[in-house]
């Protein structure tokens, strides 16, 4: 399938009209590569949720539209304190979450850069806009908080709302850090307006271990932003009077039962399919690669995503201590999925090892499905409902699986 | 894994997004032919020598240059015209992306649902979109390719189109000239037009006039 991008001296630079201008905030309107590699980054300590307030702050948002879940609230409440500081245009409550998306959907047919913030049920309930968003190629970006989704209703860490939002045709992006989730925002914002790419993206973070807790940050100065989202950049036609988007929903094709109409809906997925591919071209450049490697020349190889790698880091030093020597592969894009990347970076391990906060392991059989002898993949360990993943645990499950003793304490 | 080639088709009942295959648009300066990453100049030399051989070149303008919303769309219809002159290649319209039906006038008019239906009816063997939506560009480009054995082109002001057989990008007035250019060029050392003689159909926005 898709073969890596070779150029990883590709950088986007902006062209807007507005580059180099102020806001009425009295920032000035930056290209993202001097946001990122050339501005002065400081530290900050702070939650996530906090990141992400800040990480809209200098975002130049039209709109965002809010509906309270745990744990995505408090980063929604703080975008609330920005609109009343006249950061953002517009930003209002929504009736349900799939009322948000649907009015999120409105914002960026009419040609505003649009977030929104979602978290477990949250997400499932919105769940039918998402690929309506991205068949429409709206760049909205969904913060996806993760938490349990299931009944007994938990409002604790789990990944395994992203396991329902592989298939709908979003780019969607897991954050590991604080860190992560911030610069994750604002590049994601870059790659999914791209006017060859123009879907939506869904930044991913595990709720709580990234939102409630506190983190060091570098970020750059607030008194710059990025520049505005372009409509006329957008590869449909911008919404006005004259070419309302019902017009497109509501005429045939949609409604006919014929050859040419299954046959333009199979283009038009698949057109959105490739859409996520060519968005592989400007993310190589902005996130440095769409995995992080380290010592991938080691028989025992840990790949995850999200908190996971975290634990994975503490489990290999754990592991270090006793002469059993690990390299970690970190996942940043679930998609697009970095098949060629994973193939090659797995190539001389023996043992894959997938720890995942989830019950289905759906990071597992994606790894599962795109490298050659997959026997190799062990899926776990796993935890879900909240638990913790402690590193030992990490640990266990590679010494058991090894043959070697594990002492219980 | 060999190189995916964009080819002229028809290529399969429902055809891969080369995207898909692993086909990456070309960048600034750039030009992508059947799947190669190409300098622009070497791009406008092919695709002038392809409308010249071709029997039925056609020129498809979308609604960004039908209409005159912009000066620069002026300016860019007249330089297709004159392209469309110099070669000669008939002008088709995509007015707009909703289906017709119950049935399309194919002779005077191409629509990205169905576009085989015209390259069919006109037997048009080269093409080159302009001025159309990217997202209904590629719908129709790879219809085209799936179903029908036209050569494909496209002048995108975007970032390019890998369903197309070629493809330029960040689409100009100056671009647009530079292929009439190359097309004069071409004919000076005496490579001859292919194409048979046609009528071109004159149409306005509330359809078809003569």
């Amino acid at each position: 399938m898709n073969k890596p991008v070779a150029s990883p001296n590709r950088v986007i630079k902006s062209q807007h009209v507005k580059l180099g201008t102020k806001n009425k905030m009295d920032q000035t309107y930056t290209d993202i590569n001097t946001m990122f590699y050339d501005a002065e980054r400081t530290p900050s300590f702070m939650t996530g949720s906090e990141v992400i307030r800040q990480a809209i702050k200098v975002a130049s948002v039209g709109t965002s539209v809010a509906y309270p879940i745990t744990p995505q609230s408090e980063a929604a409440a703080l975008i609330g304190e920005l609109y009343s500081e006249g950061y953002l245009e517009e930003y209002f409550r929504g009736e349900s979450e799939f009322a948000v998306m649907g009015q999120c959907a409105g914002a960026a047919f009419g040609g505003h850069r649009v977030f929104t913030t979602t978290a477990g049920p949250g997400t499932l309930r919105a769940m039918e806009n998402f690929p309506m968003w991205a068949g429409s190629r709206l760049p909205i970006q969904v913060c996806v908080t993760m938490r349990g989704v299931n009944s007994p209703l938990s409002i604790q860490p789990d990944t395994l709302e992203a396991s329902y939002l592989l298939e709908t045709g979003m780019l969607m992006w897991h954050a590991e850090t604080a860190q992560d989730l911030y610069d994750f925002i604002l590049k994601g914002f870059i790659v999914a307006e791209q006017p060859d790419v123009h879907i939506p993206i869904a930044t991913m973070c595990d709720g709580f271990f990234v939102t409630h807790t506190k983190d060091t940050v570098m970020l750059p100065p607030e008194n710059l932003c990025l520049t505005p989202y372009d409509p006329y950049k957008s590869p449909v036609p911008c919404m006005d009077m004259e070419c309302p988007p019902i017009r497109m929903m509501r005429d045939p094709f949609v409604m006919k039962s014929n050859y040419i109409s299954y046959s333009t809906h199979a283009s038009w997925q698949q057109e959105v399919r490739a859409a996520v591919e060519r968005s592989r071209k400007h993310t190589i450049p902005l996130l440095d690669g769409l995995i992080d490697v380290e010592n991938i020349d080691r028989e025992i190889l840990l790949v995850s995503s999200g908190t996971a790698v975290s634990q994975g880091r503490e489990a290999i030093r754990l592991l270090e201590e006793e002469g059993i020597k690990v390299g970690l592969v970190k996942i940043k894009t679930i998609r697009p999925f970095p098949h060629e990347e994973i193939k090659e970076a797995t190539k001389r391990a023996k043992h894959i090892f997938v720890p995942e906060f989830n019950m289905a392991g759906w990071l597992a059989r994606e790894i599962k499905a795109i490298v050659p002898n997959n026997e190799r993949v062990v899926a776990g360990p796993h935890v879900a409902g909240g638990m913790t993943m402690p590193s030992e645990v990490i640990v266990e499950e590679i010494k058991k699986y090894l043959g070697i003793e594990v002492a219980r304490k | 894994m060999s190189q995916y080639q964009v080819k002229a088709g028809p290529e399969a009942f429902l055809p891969p997004a080369a995207a898909s295959m692993g086909v990456i648009l070309p960048d600034p300066g750039e030009c992508h032919i059947e799947g190669r990453i190409a300098p622009e100049e070497e791009g406008y030399e092919y695709a002038a020598r392809k409308f010249l051989e071709a029997k039925v070149p056609t020129i498809f303008p979308g609604p960004l240059v039908l209409w005159n919303w912009n000066e620069n769309a002026t300016k860019k219809a007249k330089a297709i015209r004159a392209l469309a002159d110099a070669l000669p290649a008939r002008l088709i319209p995509m007015a707009d992306y909703r289906p017709k039906y119950p049935k399309i006038d194919a002779e005077a008019e191409i629509n990205p649902n169905h576009p085989n239906l015209t390259i069919w009816h006109n037997k048009i063997d080269v093409c080159i979109f302009v001025g159309v939506h990217c997202h209904q560009a590629n719908l129709a480009l790879k219809i085209i390719r799936g179903g029908t054995d036209c050569f494909t082109m496209a002048m995108c002001a975007q970032a390019g189109h890998e369903d197309a057989c070629l493809s330029f990008r960040d689409a100009s007035v100056e671009k647009i000239t530079k292929l009439m250019d190359a097309v004069n060029k071409l004919k000076k050392e005496g490579v001859k037009s292919q194409a048979e003689s046609f009528v071109q159909i004159k149409m306005t926005s509330s359809g078809r006039v003569a």
